[in-house]
């Protein structure tokens, strides 16, 4: 993929981490946030902790919603999502900011856009893979 | 009897020990950086992931070097030798004229400089992070690499290694909004701090009196004067200089001489140590010269 499209990227980890906390919020939620967070941290060179925080905030959000979640149609969902995906990119601009002085720039937003659409295969992808696995 | 639904801890617990773990790495590793050693072994377990990561890029890059047509190499050889021809016609001159000016710094007393080891590197990731500008390369601290060590292009300085694990390490760029480089103006050696700014193609020059004389095209090269990058390595071009009295300095914008958005291939410089002692030696002569410029 192009350099260029980087700011296009939408991010996939949320998308899987309310995936199946929707599904399975006994087993994901806001521990394997946390430990998600840290993976990509130390992977794409964040502050410790960064991701962390900002998937844990998300996940609570996920997880007290999770039966309300479960019963919308896709589109519902997809809007969301959408919601999530702002608090979470606002998340993580605004430890940025605290961390680095970066300053607002809508490309840091993009990705909730992106995220949107992406989020409806993402959904049908997983529902598949999870029927797979456990039936 | 076992419960049918585990449930352990509420989730407002669970949330409250999240954030308050996270708040204090936070605190500990973004404002403070104590989480270094930590880091440096995480970084090293999840290398195999980034190795991974990066390999449908590696097998592109490949087939596209392999299925190739044979003009096109060619071409390509013919455009090498040409280019080979020319480098040691420049580096005929530039024998005698090293052998010429360590003459002349010893006869000023001043130190020879030393000749620096350089290590190649490949580019293996570039992170998406759009709030820092770094990359990985796939040499680590098994081929020598360390932390702040120096790394250029074949046109100008890249940045410096922030992290280092055994097989890769992380390159912060000079344009990241933290770095900072301490440059002089090739034309007359005046010295001037080079700050990065958060996008790719642009640096700034801080704290610049209207009165410097500094104009659009000057080569900025680096002073030596931090102890990260030795002397004389070329930075940046100034692109634009506005003075602008009702400020209390000029803005002053450079571009990067080094394809930043484009690297492949990139060399490390020096070998723990080196640098700092040919720094220390040469610092002396660098403050001499450009405070004879200033007057």
């Amino acid at each position: 993929m192009p350099i260029g499209m980087n700011i296009y990227r939408p991010d996939w980890l949320l998308m899987v981490l309310i995936f199946w906390n929707t599904v399975l919020p006994e087993r994901v939620n806001i521990g394997i946030g946390f430990l998600a967070g840290i993976l990509l941290d130390v992977l794409l060179g964040y502050s410790l902790g960064l991701h962390s925080l900002a998937f844990a905030l998300v996940l609570y959000v996920s997880s007290a919603n999770h039966q309300r979640m479960k019963n919308y149609s896709i589109w519902q969902q997809t809007g969301v999502i959408g919601l999530m995906t702002a608090f979470y990119s606002l998340l993580v601009f605004w430890l940025q900011h605290w961390l680095t002085d970066a300053y607002f720039h809508f490309n840091y937003f993009w990705p909730i856009i992106t995220t949107m659409l992406f989020w409806p295969w993402v959904f049908w992808l997983l529902y598949r893979a999870k029927q797979k696995l456990i039936l | 009897m076992k419960p049918i639904f585990k449930r352990g801890a509420p989730i407002e617990i669970r949330l409250f020990l999240a954030v308050v773990v996270a708040v204090g790495m936070l605190v500990a590793d973004g404002k403070f950086a104590t989480f270094q050693p930590l880091r440096n072994v995480l970084t090293s377990i999840v290398t195999p992931i980034q190795y991974l990561a990066s390999l449908p890029t590696y097998f592109f890059t490949e087939s596209s070097q392999r299925l190739r047509s044979q003009e096109e190499l060619i071409a390509e050889r013919d455009a090498f030798i040409n280019e080979i021809m020319i480098l040691r016609e420049k580096e005929q001159r530039f024998s005698i004229l090293e052998s010429e000016n360590a003459q002349l710094r010893r006869l000023l007393d001043a130190p020879v400089k030393i000749n620096l080891p350089k290590t190649v590197a490949e580019l293996l990731a570039v992170d998406n992070n759009p709030y820092v500008q770094q990359v990985v390369l796939n040499k680590g601290t098994l081929n020598g690499t360390f932390t702040r060590q120096p790394v250029i292009d074949d046109k100008g300085v890249v940045g410096q290694i922030v992290d280092v694990t055994p097989t890769s390490s992380r390159v912060l760029f000079i344009t990241d909004i933290s770095h900072a480089i301490p440059v002089r103006n090739q034309r007359n050696n005046t010295r001037y701090i080079l700050n990065g700014s958060g996008n790719i193609d642009q640096l700034s020059l801080k704290f610049v009196p209207h009165s410097h004389d500094l104009l659009v095209g000057d080569i900025l090269v680096t002073s030596g004067l931090g102890g990260i990058f030795p002397e004389g390595y070329p930075v940046a071009v100034i692109e634009q200089v506005t003075r602008d009295e009702s400020r209390p300095f000029a803005l002053v914008t450079a571009s990067p001489l080094a394809r930043l958005d484009s690297l492949r291939y990139v060399l490390l410089l020096g070998s723990s140590g080196v640098i700092e002692n040919s720094n220390t030696a040469e610092r002396p002569q660098s403050d001499l010269l450009s405070g004879a410029n200033n007057e």
